[in-house]
């Protein structure tokens, strides 16, 4: 077939350009060779676009969490709404000094910040854009990503160690032990979507949606998206990037493009997350029309993709740090036995559930399976605040009975 | 199957590219005045006091392992999930006996105690 | 020479150098870094076999997890420095002779199996959902069930045993 630019063109707005080119060049070159060249210009596509976005999600955030804050944020750079701030920005880190420290592992120091951002952008493979739109659609699409995420923990363990410094070594043990910990819910949330569909492949779980997961499994996304915040490092579990507290954690010794390096791999998880959330629970393309005409699955995309990173950004500006051992504790002692709880009790049901209902009915009978099991947890969680409550206020009665005055103290997070 | 993994290995050589290139480029651009001092690892603006060596606290090599043991209960788990719906009734049991033995590890290491971070 | 050729030798070669850097290595922590770099070799290696499951399973629980836990556990009985000791022991002539007879023990399975094997492998309905066909086996009564349960009760084994000796030695 010979190149025509009107029916590539066609073939873009049709979102098929690949399979266009690769029909064109089928006669000129053998198939290894062109399948090659355009899975190079989908990755090109891919990575840049992850890139530059970054820059507008600095942005966004720096505005909105200002906006949040009361006050107005950026608004010299590049016009009324300084625009242009992150280009400066990332313009000012170019022209820093890489400093290396004295004694620090060459090889460890450098290949930190290298790593981070590949792991970080690798994800991008799998994620469904649009019915036909997706870099390698694996047949364990869902369990990649999982791998990947795990597989980026450990750069955080060779910046630490390779700075040469204690407190950048005790900021990366502290951050890969929070990380860790949040990857096991993270991980048990998500084979609830699974489970349901039937298939581990990114586009199989797209498909499988006629009714939206976060409508059928609410519970299930809700610990996916409490999990995904604290993988990401995003408040309320920052604890680790919070300048008070440990400085700057593991990356303490890093200036200049490498810092930019660990900053641009926290903004590509980000937005990944959000990607990941709306392709699993909000039904990733799925629209009104988007099968005849892709162009609309990919704008629905995005406009799910940006609501839920809103929704990320809106948490960060509302809530406050939670300790590293409430952390922790509200991981171990509540997150995984909800989950695993959570995962039994959809498994039967699931089996209950006759083959060939509708699927909305099916969504119904798992939906409100999920509101009772939810209410359960809140119940056990309503004991313990009450049993800490108590042990709270003997203390107190205690203290007042010696005649100290001393306040009362709440290490107990108390809910009411 | 294999066609699907070649897309990965090609994003693995070409996402180097793209931190390696701003690196590279801060690299030269950036100025370049190495002293002893700058170079002294960072310890709150005093000098650093002892060995670059902490106490290493046992809670993380805990956290670890209960994150491993967990971890490995997914890898079973996930084909299982991917399957389930061709499976008979009597495999949700096996899956709940499977979660339920993990479930009482989980809550051991609790009693012990092993799981507070102080 | 065929790229699936070039591919496997630059993974084998990944993979074996890196497990001679973890061997050799007087840095603890370089050859931490070395072991990780071995496991990704060996999930390149399940690719070219054609089990992506098992390449994805490899890079979740062993560079994410096992390493971070050799990690810990080198910084925990060690100062994660220079050995002092030299890498190669001192029975020479043992090591020499185990290697030379697994060595031999590897090439006659290898040569014993090669008129049969075929790559790429014959493909048929096995391959298009094999994750499925796996799960399907791990909970039949005729396949894989029981090991599949003794394999959690051996993991609850490993955290109550890890859990019993580190509570001696930290409280």
């Amino acid at each position: 077939m010979s190149f025509d630019i009107l029916e590539f063109l066609q073939s873009l707005v049709q979102l098929n350009a690949v399979g266009y080119m690769r029909e064109v060049w089928s006669d000129d070159m053998p198939a290894w060779l062109s399948e090659a060249i355009l899975d190079i210009v989908v990755i090109l596509v891919i990575c840049t676009f992850n890139l530059i976005i970054v820059l507008g999600l600095i942005w966004l955030e720096r505005k909105v969490v200002a906006r949040i804050q009361d006050r107005i944020g950026p608004n010299r750079v590049g016009g009324r709404y300084g625009i242009l701030q992150s280009v400066a920005d990332a313009t000012k880190l170019l022209s820093k000094e890489i400093i290396t420290p004295s004694g620090a592992d060459k090889l460890a120091f450098n290949l930190a910040p290298l790593v981070i951002v590949v792991a970080a952008l690798l994800m991008w493979a799998v994620i469904p854009f649009a019915p036909g739109v997706i870099g390698t659609d694996l047949n364990v699409g869902l369990f990649y990503v999982l791998a990947i995420s795990s597989v980026s923990v450990v750069p955080l363990l060779l910046a630490g160690w390779g700075s040469n410094n204690k407190y950048a070594l005790l900021g990366a043990f502290r951050s890969v032990a929070q990380l860790v910990s949040y990857e096991v819910p993270m991980v048990m949330a998500l084979l609830i979507p699974i489970l349901i569909a039937g298939t581990m492949s990114m586009q199989g779980l797209v498909m499988a949606q006629e009714v939206w997961y976060v409508l059928v499994v609410p519970l299930s996304a809700l610990i996916f998206l409490v999990s995904a915040l604290a993988e990401l490092g995003r408040t309320p579990f920052d604890l680790l990037e919070a300048e008070s507290e440990i400085i700057a954690g593991y990356h303490i010794e890093y200036s200049g493009m490498k810092f930019a390096m660990f900053f641009l791999a926290e903004f590509i998880n980000s937005l990944f997350m959000a990607a990941l959330f709306t392709t699993i629970y909000l039904g990733g393309w799925r629209g009104p029309g988007a099968m005849e005409y892709p162009i609309l699955g990919l704008i629905y995309f995005f406009i799910k993709v940006f609501l839920v990173y809103f929704v990320f950004i809106w948490i960060r500006g509302t809530f406050p740090r939670i300790r590293i051992d409430q952390l922790l504790d509200f991981n171990w002692k509540f997150l995984v036995p909800l989950t695993l709880g959570l995962i039994m009790v959809i498994a039967v049901v699931v089996k209950l559930i006759p083959e060939g209902t509708n699927p909305w009915a099916a969504a119904a009978a798992l939906f409100i399976v999920n509101i009772l099991v939810g209410l359960v947890a809140l119940e056990f969680v309503r004991r313990y605040a009450r049993r800490q409550r108590i042990e709270v206020e003997e203390v107190s009665i205690s203290l007042d009975k010696t005649g100290d005055v001393t306040e009362v103290q709440s290490t107990a997070t108390v809910v009411s | 199957m294999i066609s699907d993994w070649q897309f990965i290995l090609l994003f693995v050589a070409i996402a180097v590219i793209f931190p390696g290139v701003p690196i590279l480029l801060g690299t030269l651009v950036g100025p370049k005045r190495p002293n002893p001092i700058k170079q002294s690892t960072y310890e709150c603006g005093i000098e650093t006091v002892g060995d670059t060596w902490i106490q290493f606290k046992v809670q993380y090599y805990i956290f670890a392992l209960v994150f491993l043991v967990f971890d490995v209960e997914a890898v079973f788990l996930f084909p299982i999930a991917a399957a389930f719906n061709f499976l008979p009734l009597f495999a949700v049991f096996e899956v709940i006996l499977f979660v339920v033995i993990l479930l009482v590890a989980l809550g051991f290491v609790w009693r012990q105690g092993a799981l507070e971070w102080f | 020479m065929t790229i699936q050729q070039v591919v496997f030798i630059l993974i084998s070669l990944i993979t074996i150098i890196s497990a001679i850097v973890v061997v050799t290595d007087r840095n603890l922590f370089r050859a931490a870094v070395g072991l990780m770099a071995s496991f990704l070799g060996v999930a390149g290696l399940y690719i070219i076999l054609e089990a992506g499951f098992l390449a994805v399973a490899q890079l979740l629980v062993y560079i994410g997890a096992i390493s971070i836990l050799v990690i810990f556990a080198i910084m925990m009985t060690r100062r994660l420095m220079q050995t002092i000791e030299s890498p190669f022991n001192s029975q020479p002539v043992w090591g020499l002779i185990g290697a030379v007879l697994a060595f031999l023990l590897l090439a006659l399975v290898a040569i014993r199996t090669w008129p049969t094997a075929q790559y790429p492998a014959p493909s048929g309905p096995v391959v298009e959902s094999s994750v499925q066909q796996l799960g399907a086996l791990m909970v039949s009564p005729d396949a894989y069930v029981v090991p599949f349960e003794v394999a959690s009760v051996l993991l609850l084994a490993a955290l109550i045993g890890a859990v019993a000796i580190s509570r001696t030695e930290g409280s």
